[in-house]
This record gives C-alpha cells, sequence and structure tokens, in this order.
C-alpha cells in the first residue's frame, strides 16, 4: 500500500464518503483535504471523492453505533472548524472509535482524543459568542437582520438556539465570509445566498433599509451600557479577556 | 418622548448598577406559544468596562425611595435626580432589546415608594404584561421587596424566573447600624414564603402534569462586602445557614463601591475590596461544587481568607499531611481537593485513567496547572518533588512561580525617582 492524498469536495457528506473510501480500500497511509488546500506532491496517488449518501450515511450510522450523541456532535464540530489538517485528526479519531470495543471518548492520554475535544472546545465557544454577540438590526420589512464574520463555520450549531428563541419575528443571519445565510420566515429556516455582497458596515443606521426606531433602540443600548459600568471598578485586561477585539464590530455598544 | 425615555433609562441604570446578580441561568421556561424567547444555561450578551457580564436589562422601576440606608445611592437623603419609569416603558424597552439580542431578559428592581406592597404590584404587572399580553419567554428576575405581602409574592413567582431579596449586610448588627428602618424580619419573611411555595409546587408537579411553574430559577441574595467590620467567618458562615435555610441557589457579595461621606462607612476614594470579593466567591464556589465544609476554610483559628492565595491552597497548605494523593488512584472527592485542578480537569483524569496510567505530560495536557499541584500529587513517573517542604517554603515557591494575579502588591516594583 502506498501514500494516498484523498481530495474531498469540502461538504460534510463528501467528507464522510472519503472516510467510507479509505475504510473500503483499505488505505493506510492518507491524508485528506479539500481541493483548495490540496499541494500536489511528488509522491503517492491522488483519490478525489464525489459525495455518496449513501456511503456517507453508513459511516454515521456506524459511528453513532460507537459513540454517545456528545462524541458525535464533537466529530461534527470538528469538522466545522475548518482548521488545516483536522480532516487527518478526524481520521485518526475515527480509526480508534472502530478499533476499539469500548468507548474511547474519555482517553485524553490519546493525542486525536484530546485534540478532538480541545477544537471541539474552541469551536463551541465561537458558537457560544455568536449567540451572544450577534445584534440583530429591524429592516425595512420587518426582518431582523444581522451579519456576522465567525472564525468557524458556526451557523449550522447556532440555527436551533435562534430559532427557538425567535419565533415570532422574521430574522436572517448572514455570514459574509462564507457568503451565505439562513432565513427564518415564521415556519422555517432556509438556507440563502445573497446575489449581491451586503454591506459589510454593519453599524449603518440609514432608514433606507432601516427602521425608524432602530437607531433610537442602538442609542437607548448605548446609553445603557455606558451606564451600568462602574467606573471605580475598572478593569480593562478582564473587559478585552471576555469581548475580544476582533468582535466590537459586531457589537452596537462598542462603536 | 424617546430623549426623556433616554433620560430615565441612563438614571435607572446607573442606580441599578451595584446589584451585582445579572445570573439568567437555572431556568428552563421554553418558548411554548411560539412567542419570544426562552431561557436556558444563560448568555453573557456583552461585558462591561469593569468586567462584569451583561446579561440582562438591569434597572429600577424608579429610584425615588422612602429608605435611607447609608450604603446605598438611592437613599432618600442623597441630592440626585429622581425618575420613575411607567409599566409599559418597562415593557417596551425589553421586548425591542429582547429582539435584537441585546439582552436574556429583565431584572427588575425598585426603590420603595409609598410601601412595600405598592411597589411590588408595579413590579408584577410588568412581568404580567410581558408574560401575558406579549408572549414574551425570556428570563425575568424580581426584586422582591422587604415586607411585601405574600399574596403578591405569589405572583410574582408565577411571572419571575428568579426572585431576590438582599439581605444587605453580613449581620444583623451591621443592618441596624446602616439601615436602621429595616430589619432582617422583614427580608426573611418573603424569602421564607416563596421558599415553601417552590418545595409546594414541586410536589403538586409530581402529582399534576400541569401545575404552572413556580420561579423555576429559584432565589438568590445578596451581600455588601466591607462596609461593616465583619469577618470573612461571619460572611461566609451567614452565606452557608442562607444556603441551607432558604435553598438559595446564589448568594453574591458586592465589594463597598464607596458612595458617601457618611462616618459609619469607609471614605470616599476607598478602594473597592475587589481580590477579598474574589476570594469570597472562590470559598463560595468551594462549598457548593468542591465538597467543602466551610468549617475546613474558614473557623475561629482562621476568620479571614487569605489574599495573597486561593482559599483551596491555603486550606491544603494548613493541610499538608493529607497529601500527596495519588492522582492514578484517588477518589473524585480527593482529587477536587487539590489545589490547581479544577472541576472540569478532575472530571477529565478520573476518565482518562481508565485507559492508562497518567503521568505530568497527560496532566498538563488536561490542563491541571501543574506549577501548584505538583507540590501535592504523585503521578506515573519517578519525578516528583521528594523534598519536604514546609507550609511557608511552597507558598513562597508557587508565588515565585505566578504572575501578579495571586499578590496584592507587587513587591519588586521598582522606585524611579
Amino acid at each position: 500500500m502506498g501514500y494516498h492524498s484523498v481530495i474531498y469536495e469540502g461538504t460534510w457528506q463528501s467528507f464522510l464518503t472519503a472516510i467510507f473510501e479509505i475504510y473500503e480500500r483499505k488505505l493506510d497511509q492518507v491524508t485528506i483535504c479539500t481541493k483548495e488546500r490540496f499541494q500536489p506532491g511528488v509522491f503517492g496517488d491522488q483519490l478525489v471523492i464525489h459525495a455518496d449518501e449513501q456511503k456517507a450515511k453508513r459511516v454515521w450510522m456506524g459511528l453513532k453505533s460507537k459513540l454517545s450523541k456528545e462524541g458525535l456532535n464533537k466529530i461534527f464540530a470538528c469538522y466545522l472548524s475548518e482548521l488545516d489538517g483536522i480532516e487527518n485528526i478526524l481520521l485518526a479519531y475515527i480509526r480508534l472509535v472502530f478499533s476499539n470495543d469500548q468507548s474511547i471518548e474519555q482517553a485524553y492520554g490519546d493525542a486525536a482524543v484530546l485534540r478532538v475535544s480541545q477544537v471541539n472546545r474552541i469551536v463551541h465557544r465561537e458558537k457560544h459568542r455568536m449567540e451572544a454577540f450577534i445584534r440583530f438590526k429591524l429592516t425595512q420589512d420587518d426582518i431582523f437582520y444581522a451579519a456576522i464574520e465567525p472564525d468557524f463555520n458556526v451557523i449550522p450549531l447556532i440555527l436551533g438556539h435562534f430559532k427557538r428563541r425567535y419565533a415570532d419575528q422574521k430574522w436572517i443571519i448572514y455570514d459574509l465570509k462564507r457568503k451565505y445565510g439562513i432565513y427564518y420566515d415564521l415556519q422555517k429556516v432556509e438556507e440563502i445566498t445573497f446575489a449581491f455582497t451586503p454591506d459589510a458596515n454593519i453599524c449603518d443606521t440609514n432608514t433606507i433599509y432601516f427602521k425608524e426606531d432602530e437607531a433610537l433602540y442602538q442609542a437607548l443600548w448605548k446609553d445603557y451600557f455606558k451606564h451600568v459600568n462602574i467606573v471605580s471598578r475598572k478593569n480593562t485586561k478582564l473587559h478585552l479577556q471576555y469581548v475580544p477585539k476582533r468582535y466590537w464590530k459586531y457589537l452596537v455598544e462598542k462603536y | 418622548m424617546s430623549d426623556r425615555v433616554r433620560e430615565k433609562l441612563q438614571i435607572l441604570a446607573d442606580a441599578a448598577k451595584y446589584d451585582v446578580s445579572c445570573s439568567s441561568s437555572g431556568s428552563n421556561r421554553k418558548n411554548h406559544n411560539k412567542g419570544l424567547g426562552d431561557t436556558g444555561s444563560g448568555i453573557c450578551h456583552t461585558f462591561t468596562e469593569d468586567g462584569r457580564c451583561v446579561s440582562l436589562l438591569k434597572i429600577l422601576f424608579t429610584n425615588v425611595c422612602i429608605y435611607d440606608c447609608a450604603y446605598c445611592v438611592t437613599r432618600k437623603s442623597n441630592d440626585i435626580q429622581r425618575a420613575a419609569f411607567t409599566v409599559q416603558e418597562v415593557v417596551d424597552l425589553t421586548m425591542n432589546f429582547y429582539r435584537r439580542n441585546y439582552i436574556e431578559g429583565l431584572f427588575l428592581s425598585s426603590g420603595i415608594f409609598k410601601n412595600a406592597d405598592y411597589t411590588m404590584e408595579r413590579l408584577v404587572q410588568v412581568a404580567k404584561k410581558l408574560r401575558t399580553e406579549h408572549k414574551f419567554n425570556g428570563y425575568i428576575h424580581l426584586k422582591s421587596i422587604p415586607g411585601a405581602s405574600d399574596e403578591l409574592m405569589h405572583e410574582a413567582g408565577l411571572y419571575a424566573d428568579r426572585l431576590s431579596i438582599n439581605i444587605e449586610m453580613p449581620t444583623e448588627n451591621g443592618l441596624k447600624l446602616l439601615a436602621p428602618d429595616k430589619n432582617r424580619k422583614d427580608m426573611i419573611q418573603p424569602m421564607n414564603y416563596i421558599k415553601n411555595e417552590i418545595i409546594l409546587h414541586k410536589e403538586e408537579k409530581k402529582i399534576f402534569k400541569k401545575t404552572p411553574i413556580f420561579t423555576p430559577a429559584g432565589q438568590s441574595t445578596q451581600m455588601i462586602i466591607g462596609a461593616t467590620k465583619e469577618t470573612d467567618k461571619d460572611i461566609m458562615y451567614t452565606a452557608s445557614s442562607l444556603y441551607k435555610g432558604f435553598n438559595l441557589k446564589r448568594v453574591y457579595y458586592s465589594g463597598y463601591v464607596p458612595i458617601s461621606n457618611d462616618t459609619r462607612l469607609p471614605g470616599l476614594g476607598t478602594a473597592v475590596p475587589m481580590v477579598r470579593e474574589n476570594r469570597l466567591y472562590q470559598t463560595d464556589w468551594l462549598m457548593r461544587f468542591y465538597g467543602f465544609n466551610i468549617q475546613e476554610l474558614l473557623n475561629d483559628a482562621n476568620p479571614h481568607l487569605d489574599l495573597d492565595i486561593d482559599p483551596k491552597l491555603s486550606w491544603a497548605l494548613r493541610n499538608l499531611n493529607q497529601f500527596p494523593i495519588d492522582i492514578n488512584k484517588a477518589d473524585l472527592q480527593l482529587i477536587l481537593r487539590v489545589p490547581g485542578i479544577g472541576l472540569k480537569s478532575a472530571q477529565k483524569i478520573v476518565g482518562a485513567r481508565k485507559f492508562q496510567q497518567l503521568n505530568w505530560e497527560h496532566l498538563k495536557k488536561i490542563g491541571v496547572a501543574i506549577n501548584r499541584a505538583k507540590y501535592f500529587i504523585s503521578c506515573n513517573s519517578r519525578q516528583h518533588e521528594r523534598r519536604d517542604l514546609t507550609e511557608m517554603k511552597i507558598k513562597q515557591f508557587i508565588l515565585a512561580g505566578s504572575g501578579s494575579k495571586y499578590l496584592k502588591n507587587n513587591p519588586q516594583q521598582l522606585v524611579l525617582f
């Protein structure tokens, strides 16, 4: 068996298909990566993967029979991190899952298990920050709109939270970096892409786009933020630790 | 119109900020009616420049007050601007902030105008309107007004997720000195009523599924620290008895922020006792999550917490005879007592050691603060601390190896001029 580069389409389903093919073809020495990240080397064969629903499903069902719900979620969250090389960590993790009779989820002595747990944590931190830092603005057509640029592709992870919480208002959350978003129309959530590039300037209160009241509530929120602060307890280090500067662009109260 | 609301918000947010609690967790109210909002583990939507979480719209209904408590900015004798919201204004603010994902809900408190029931009634009206007219399922924390009637407290419990009443001073003497118009009995009474109602509702819930939820996030309280001369022992023993006696979810410790020239209080310009406050919270955590008995941490021989080091380390140094413990064998309860090992790490250790014997490298990767823990544990390694170190020596080593966080004042600060 020689060395293989497995190139997948950058979707969840094609990633799972890649895992299937690696097992099916009994490939031993492999690296998985997307077409964009692939760097042709001198050695080894290339294997290009196309998503196959059935194959993906079989891998997922196999994992489901071996892992807790939490363990499954960790794999998905790591995948969403889009970190360079995360696919190979996941492959090592999955190999470990399938080659052990007992659950390996807590075997933190293993490098892949520990890494999966760490990446899962940072992805969930970003998810949590999006749930916290998203600021909706009410548009003229009665949709609450928020643009985001998260470090990781967390929209699939935050969808449920926003759907449950904002059930009685229409809303859009749009990822400017990955150029897609989700739209809730009071019934269901749909994936959307804008045909144009939306203005990234999210502090805009221009009444061409936004309701008259929007500026008032932003002003009220800024007032509130300023007045709950206790000056004699100022702690800039802690403030920056909790609200890193790269998130300020979302925050009405910080711009 | 809007300018007036802005002005009111500024005044009434300013007046409410000394209430520490901003917790929005512990409730399980679901968005069952396709309305607005839900509650769960709680989210901090932003942080103030002093590093505190902003989760709720925390405001006073009014800062008009008939009482004259020395430690309070809204005391009757203080010459400040007064304002009052209308019920509808608070409702509109809450709904519009919530819809924009600014907040998890409302924390409504108030100065006491006319009398206790009159004030409590206004707070209940706001909550009722939000729940019934606007199908609001976000978090509502109402302040119980000392002396409010059982009927009103009952209604408050039906709409609010959490109720709290501040006992203000850790001891009754402190309260007498600074708030002569108030008495502990008026504070304890509603707290006790709500405690019993919560128990009753839980019992009923077992029998009738449809029993409405009642104060699902329970009760909390707050004490002001450093305004009077209490010891840490006084404070934490009071806290411990409150947790036990009233099933409180949280006790908050609020370092006194000097706001007046009253001679009974620390003068203006006195530093807020932030390190002390932090140590009290750490002790509170050790008591609630780490299986410590408060008598182990504070007693007549040690009535004050060490400001240089955290209370767990301080306890461990006083009890060196209980260490070292073997990380690969000891019970979770014992591992939790090791300085430098937190809840998460302790659980990870117990999980991971089933697969292999853990060594220093593993522990480090799991997230244990080795620089502190190494004096108290042994693991699967030949290298461990063999010297028979004294309490003082260990403390010195740890302090020398840690950043300024554990030092009150940096002793090596250079004098330039």
